[in-house]
């Protein structure tokens, strides 16, 4: 009879319960069993990483290689999961996140780049694993420049730390401008290392290569394939966190950072934790960007780039990792959907111009969707973080009962 | 490996770059006052303030354009009095310009948040975006609509009227009309700023709002109307500065050419003190003589990293400014 009284007790207390396609996909999807979710979940990751072998006819893009999107694709929701944990999370407006990227791109390339001084390709990496093994090293490195940046700024608040950050993410970009000496300036640092496996005479230089340029199992499809795997680790990683005490430090600093003071909560040591590993996991996709691209230079690392991180996780729905995710593959996707067409679905368009004025429609969309929805195309639902999703399931169920919004005669028998 | 510690130039050029530092300085001082009134009046960092003063740059060479000039290798170097008017019509051009883009953003993104009670964090992603609109819309728009002859992917040709030439000199340093022409019309735009702020019925509603938005709205201050003339107040000088920047840097008229500058002015107005009109001229002057003097020290390619430096290092040990008064609370 526990059902039961919950669901007497409940109406009060879940506010104004909408019910909209998402919701419903969102209620049928918490509550099917931990089986069944791996049981879909696993088919549809296996779909998704497919992807670049189907080639569906008219997602596949035509102006730049298909493979190649979906990589950077995955750079970008890799990015977008570890604003999401700064920003969406903990609350904390971070315009320098391109700063982490940049310091984890370039790790690899002082690393293994043989331009650098500080190459070590021939005396403790090894050639063939020098990417790998650089990785774990980037991470520590942006993870320790995140507490370098978080210490002295994190006791700012609000538009003050989103000034000051956006500051550090273009004195990274300067200081690879400028230390010419060790990071070439303005010619950046090529030849960086990435993994030398499945070499064949055809592709001489492994799969990872640049010079695999055999579709549809080309570089680019590789490298998605690789991101695609850190997305599912770093994402089971952030979920098990957000369910922590630390995920529900982070959410009481959202919300009111006084109230969570007051009550206990050592803000400032988890406004570290979140800049950590939001930072840890910017540094972890700058260090896919490297191998990938092979290539590093400063204007890829401009502040420009943060607002468009930012705008994946704004248009996905801050403190949604999965719609952070749909919106880093919005900013991605369509302007190269675009670019290189010259009809869509019979009618004639200029594919090329339209993927030009992205920053163009990039604005106008935050701006609308500031005004009509500002919690984002996917907005992250108060969950009882508290209690087990089975609690909130039937909760939900019974708030939406009562206002009318669901059949009242469900299956629990509440009601 | 890093730079050179070059105390000596310093040393050697320093009424030069106090010099040179000024005439950044009062151009950041304006551009600052935009920043630092909105943020009086709505605790908002119109992020998109860059973007205005950009628009100010076209604003003024659309301007000169319209007057007959194009842009040639050299300077026109007309008489005192012609070039003079020239300038004052190209710096009206300007101030429309600024002024009215500054007004429609407000309406146009702004009113509908402030009609939502938005969080302070959605007016700030809006700026981001309308910052991003109005870039692209000089860098695409522009073009197709002017014929090719303004904005694109280039800088402007530059127009010049004048050429720098020197005046008098003081401590060994010389000192040319333009820097005069520049501190000059920027004390005295600053000056009239301070006196509307404080002396007049506009600027108290103003000062008022800042204060107490709901006891100010109960005294019969309309703040719609108050924050239309903080926003157009800002544009206007903002107009101004464009065209003083111009007259400095020629080569500088381009779509993103606002970016840097705009953190700069931000940085001067929280260095002074944000929310504070004597303030943001304070922080203006000091971070453009401090920015020279970094630049000489720690060599050119160091200059934009002065401003950051100094950004942070306010924050942490003196968030509220060197004056640190608010507008509300400045002789209400």
């Amino acid at each position: 009879m526990t059902t039961t009284r919950i669901a007497e007790t409940a109406p009060t207390a879940p506010p104004a319960p909408h019910l909209g396609a998402g919701d419903r996909l969102r209620l049928w999807w918490s509550a099917l069993p931990r089986p069944y979710q791996w049981g879909i979940g696993v088919p549809f990751i296996a779909l998704l990483a497919a992807l670049p072998i189907l080639r569906p006819p008219i997602l596949t893009t035509q102006g730049t290689d298909f493979g190649g999107v979906l990589a950077q694709f995955g750079m970008y929701a890799l990015l977008a999961i570890g604003l999401n944990v700064v920003v969406g999370q903990a609350g904390l407006l971070d315009l320098g996140y391109v700063g982490f990227y940049a310091i984890g791109a370039y790790t690899v390339g002082l690393l293994t780049s043989p331009d650098s001084p500080w190459n070590q390709t021939d005396t403790w990496l090894s050639r063939h694993w020098a990417w790998v093994f650089a990785l774990p090293i980037a991470i520590a490195v942006t993870a320790v420049s995140g507490l370098i940046l978080g210490t002295p700024t994190l006791r700012l608040r609000g538009d003050y730390l989103a000034i000051v950050t956006l500051g550090f993410g273009e004195i990274v970009r300067l200081l690879a401008d400028n230390l010419q000496n060790i990071t070439g300036g303005g010619r950046g640092l090529s030849g960086i290392a990435f993994p030398l496996v499945g070499q064949t005479p055809t592709r001489t230089k492994g799969v990872f290569s640049a010079g695999n340029t055999h579709l549809p199992l080309n570089f680019g499809t590789w490298w998605y394939w690789v991101s695609l795997a850190l997305i599912i680790v770093v994402l089971l990683f952030v979920g098990n966190l957000e369910r922590s005490r630390v995920g529900r430090a982070w959410v009481a600093i959202r919300e009111d950072e006084d109230a969570a003071e007051i009550m206990g909560v050592p803000t400032f040591k988890f406004k570290l934790w979140a800049f950590l590993i939001g930072a840890s996991i910017g540094g972890l996709s700058g260090v896919l960007y490297a191998g990938q691209v092979q290539f590093v230079s400063p204007p890829t690392f401009n502040v420009i780039n943060s607002m468009l991180f930012l705008c994946a996780v704004i248009v996905g729905g801050q403190g949604n990792k999965l719609g952070v995710i749909l919106g880093a593959f919005i900013i991605v996707y369509l302007p190269n959907f675009f670019l290189g067409r010259s009809d869509l679905f019979g009618i004639p368009i200029d594919g090329n111009a339209i993927a030009d004025y992205k920053y163009l429609f990039f604005g106008l969309a935050l701006m609308t969707l500031m005004i009509f929805r500002p919690q984002g195309l996917f907005p992250a639902r108060q969950k009882l973080l508290s209690y087990g999703r089975e609690v909130y399931v039937v909760a939900r169920r019974a708030a939406l009962a009562a206002a009318g919004r669901l059949p009242a005669a469900d299956e629990d028998g509440a009601r | 490996m890093l730079a050179s510690f070059d105390i000596g130039a310093l040393g050697h050029s320093f009424w030069a770059l106090t010099i040179s530092g000024l005439t950044y300085g009062s151009i950041y001082a304006l551009v600052a006052v935009g920043y630092t009134l909105v943020y009086g009046v709505l605790r908002l960092i119109n992020f998109a303030h860059s973007e205005i003063f950009m628009l100010g740059m076209f604003g003024q060479y659309a301007a000169l354009m319209m007057f007959g000039f194009a842009p040639q290798g050299d300077a026109y170097d007309m008489g005192v009095a012609q070039t003079l008017m020239y300038l004052g019509l190209a710096m009206i051009g300007g101030m429309v310009v600024s002024g009215a883009a500054a007004v429609g953003l407000e309406r146009v993104a702004y009113r509908p948040l402030r009609r939502r009670g938005a969080p302070a964090l959605v007016f700030l992603i809006t700026a981001i975006g309308a910052s991003f609109v109005l870039q692209e819309f000089v860098h695409f728009v522009l073009p197709k609509l002017t014929n090719n002859t303004l904005g694109g992917l280039n800088a402007q040709q530059p127009i010049r009227l004048v050429s720098p030439s020197t005046q008098f000199t003081i401590f060994g340093a010389t000192v040319t009309n333009v820097d005069i022409a520049i501190v000059v019309s920027a004390l005295a735009l600053a000056f009239a700023t301070d006196r509307f702020i404080n002396g007049t019925k506009f600027g108290r509603g103003i000062r008022s709002v800042a204060q107490d938005p709901v006891t100010a709205t109960l005294m019969g201050v309309s703040r719609e109307r108050v924050i239309m003339l903080t926003f157009l107040i800002g544009g206007v000088l903002a107009g101004a500065a464009a065209l003083l920047y111009t007259l400095r840097v020629p080569n500088g008229i381009i779509y993103n050419g606002g970016f840097i500058l705009g953190i700069k002015a931000f940085c001067a107005a929280v260095l002074g003190g944000i929310g504070n009109l004597r303030g943001a001229l304070l922080g203006g002057l000091l971070l453009g003589v401090m920015e020279m003097y970094g630049q000489t020290v720690f060599g050119n390619e160091w200059r934009d990293v002065v401003a950051f430096v100094v950004l942070v290092l306010v924050l942490m040990f003196r968030p509220t400014g060197i004056l640190g008064e608010s507008l509300g609370r400045a002789r209400a």
